[in-house]
């Protein structure tokens, strides 16, 4: 009797998992779509229009910066782990878990070192720099975790048939194994991706809140130290003045979409990652 | 040699993180006085006093509501998935709780203003904006880790148990409740674990929907402030003490984190000795 009550159980908690799931959805896209005006993608931000393009010119430029600094540390990393290093060792062990330790750090503890350290300490100020290098940290542990198992997961034959056809171990690793896990880097490279486009926690002290795309044209490089605000920071500004919530469901319509093609985009490189094999 | 000094660099992370965190922190932590700062009950800048120890209570509240709402669902839901769901309805679930997962935290805050908080408005006593609405929130956001890591969990469990129970004459049921769970609970618990952690971490959703007053609350209905909304609403624009006390809130966070972590390890070394 209660076997038949706990499955019961089981089945109104996939129920209630799966309402909650469309009514999220649901609710954003019901209310968020019919406000996306060809006047939120105006080139510059104005209390008029509430363009959200600069914010997602931001983001791109942030989410890029990150990256191109997480993803090659984060990989290097994993290929140190997987191919070069005694498990056994004291170095492998402390850095295993560092890298956990970075995983559980909740968002805000990394926006008060950015603070600290980037913003203020090395004098960037609340600049697209200090918040991209924020994040890159905060991405590394996801970098590092998925290159990791997409390694492992490369059969050993590659690598042996690399060696026996007298290739070095740094030739076999960039033309064995690497290309063979690349569907599953590319995979952790979107989850990375994703998360520095939903961040808000991190990015406040770090890269501020100033609506606009920093000046590449007019300063050059020095435009890395423009304040600027992400699509996820933009929304959280628009809901807590509370002035434009329609720019608002049609800013998180945006954040939405952007959420979605990125899981789509990393389930289908685990998919081909898993079909390689 | 350049691989290595990639892996050092999660290690140099690590320690300027606690360097630059601690170094800000403890100081202002002592000026306060420990006990005053961990304990005081009074958060008021103005005046030099600077107690956290409401937004600690507030921080444990809303966690622990966050598990009573998202636990006993999301481990159902897990069971579902495993044992269960036919394939067509686990390969839309499935995705769909990945896309739970990647939704921003400010999109789920957003969320709980527009929808949650008017609904416990205007159903229940208080201002909507409460560790009511602020635990239900969370408790949905921690779904995904949860179903996640105790679908894995379960998954884990060798078939032959479950096939075993069968042979036994046991009913799907009765196996499924009486074998595999028992068996993945050192992984169910890694799961609660995990869920705990992110809840209390969480800062832009909990901001939104839970009131932030810095005082004890008194139902669920009243406002709350956690640790991370504490940091966050004054960063801005604090300075000198009042800077060094959230950050020392961060540290008091920090070692909240640490704690959860080290749970979490041993939980999963326990599972992988038995």
């Amino acid at each position: 009797m209660t076997l038949k009550i706990l499955r019961a159980l089981v089945y109104v908690g996939a129920i209630l998992t799966a309402l909650v799931l469309a009514g999220i959805v649901g609710y954003i896209l019901i209310n968020g779509i019919p406000h996306l005006k060809p006047s939120l993608f105006e080139w510059t931000y104005t209390s008029e229009n509430v363009s959200l393009m600069p914010a997602l010119v931001d983001t791109i430029l942030m989410a890029l910066l990150a990256l191109v600094l997480a993803v090659p540390t984060g990989v290097g990393a994993a290929i140190y782990l997987v191919e070069y290093a005694r498990s056994t060792s004291r170095f492998v062990r402390v850095v295993r878990m560092t890298a956990e330790t970075l995983q559980g750090i909740p968002s805000i503890i990394y926006g008060l070192f950015g603070l600290l350290f980037f913003t203020t300490m090395l004098g960037w100020g609340l600049s697209l720099m200090s918040g991209a290098c924020t994040l890159a940290i905060m991405v590394l542990p996801v970098v590092m975790r998925t290159t990791e198992e997409a390694l492992l997961a490369v059969p050993e034959s590659y690598k042996q048939g690399g060696f026996a056809l007298g290739a070095g171990r740094v030739r076999t690793i960039f033309r064995c194994v690497l290309p063979s896990a690349l569907p599953g880097i590319v995979g952790g490279v979107l989850l990375a991706l994703g998360r520095c486009v939903g961040e808000v926690a991190a990015l406040l002290f770090t890269a501020g809140t100033v609506a606009q795309i920093p000046d590449f044209g007019g300063q050059g490089i020095f435009a890395l130290f423009d304040s600027c605000r992400t699509l996820a920071v933009h929304m959280y500004v628009l809901a807590s003045e509370g002035l434009h919530m329609d720019e608002a469901y049609a800013t998180a319509v945006v954040l939405l979409i952007l959420v979605v093609i990125l899981n789509t985009g990393a389930n289908f490189a685990a998919k081909r990652l898993k079909r390689g094999m | 040699m350049l691989f290595t000094l990639a892996a050092a660099i999660s290690i140099l992370a690590v320690a300027l993180i606690c360097v630059f965190l601690f170094a800000n922190g403890l100081p202002a932590m002592f000026q306060i006085g420990i006990p005053e700062f961990l304990l005081g009950t009074t958060w008021k800048p103005g005046s030099d006093m600077y107690g956290i120890f409401p937004m600690i209570v507030g921080s444990i509240y809303v966690t622990a509501g966050a598990i009573l709402v998202g636990v006993p669902a999301g481990i159902l839901t897990a069971i579902y998935l495993s044992r269960f769901a036919g394939s067509r309805v686990a390969s839309v679930l499935r995705p769909g709780i990945e896309l739970l997962a990647g939704i921003p935290s400010v999109v789920y805050g957003f969320f709980g203003l527009m929808v949650l908080v008017p609904f416990i408005r205007a159903t229940m006593p208080g201002r909507g904006l409460s560790l009511l609405a602020a635990s239900m929130l969370l408790g949905i956001m921690i779904l995904p880790t949860v179903i996640t890591v105790a679908k894995n969990a379960l998954d884990a469990v060798p078939k032959s148990y479950y096939e075993g129970a069968l042979a036994l004459g046991a009913t799907r049921e009765r196996a499924v409740f009486r074998i595999l769970v028992p068996a993945a609970f050192s992984g169910i618990m890694a799961a609660v674990v995990l869920g705990v952690g992110r809840a209390i971490g969480e800062t832009m959703a909990v901001v939104m929907v839970a009131g932030n007053q810095p005082v004890m609350p008194n139902s669920i209905f009243e406002g709350v402030r956690t640790m991370t909304a504490n940091i966050v609403m004054e960063m801005g624009y604090a300075a000198d003490l009042h800077r060094g006390a959230l950050i020392a809130t961060g540290v008091v966070l920090f070692v909240f984190i640490m704690l959860i972590s080290l749970l979490f390890s041993a939980i999963k070394k326990r599972g992988e000795e038995r």
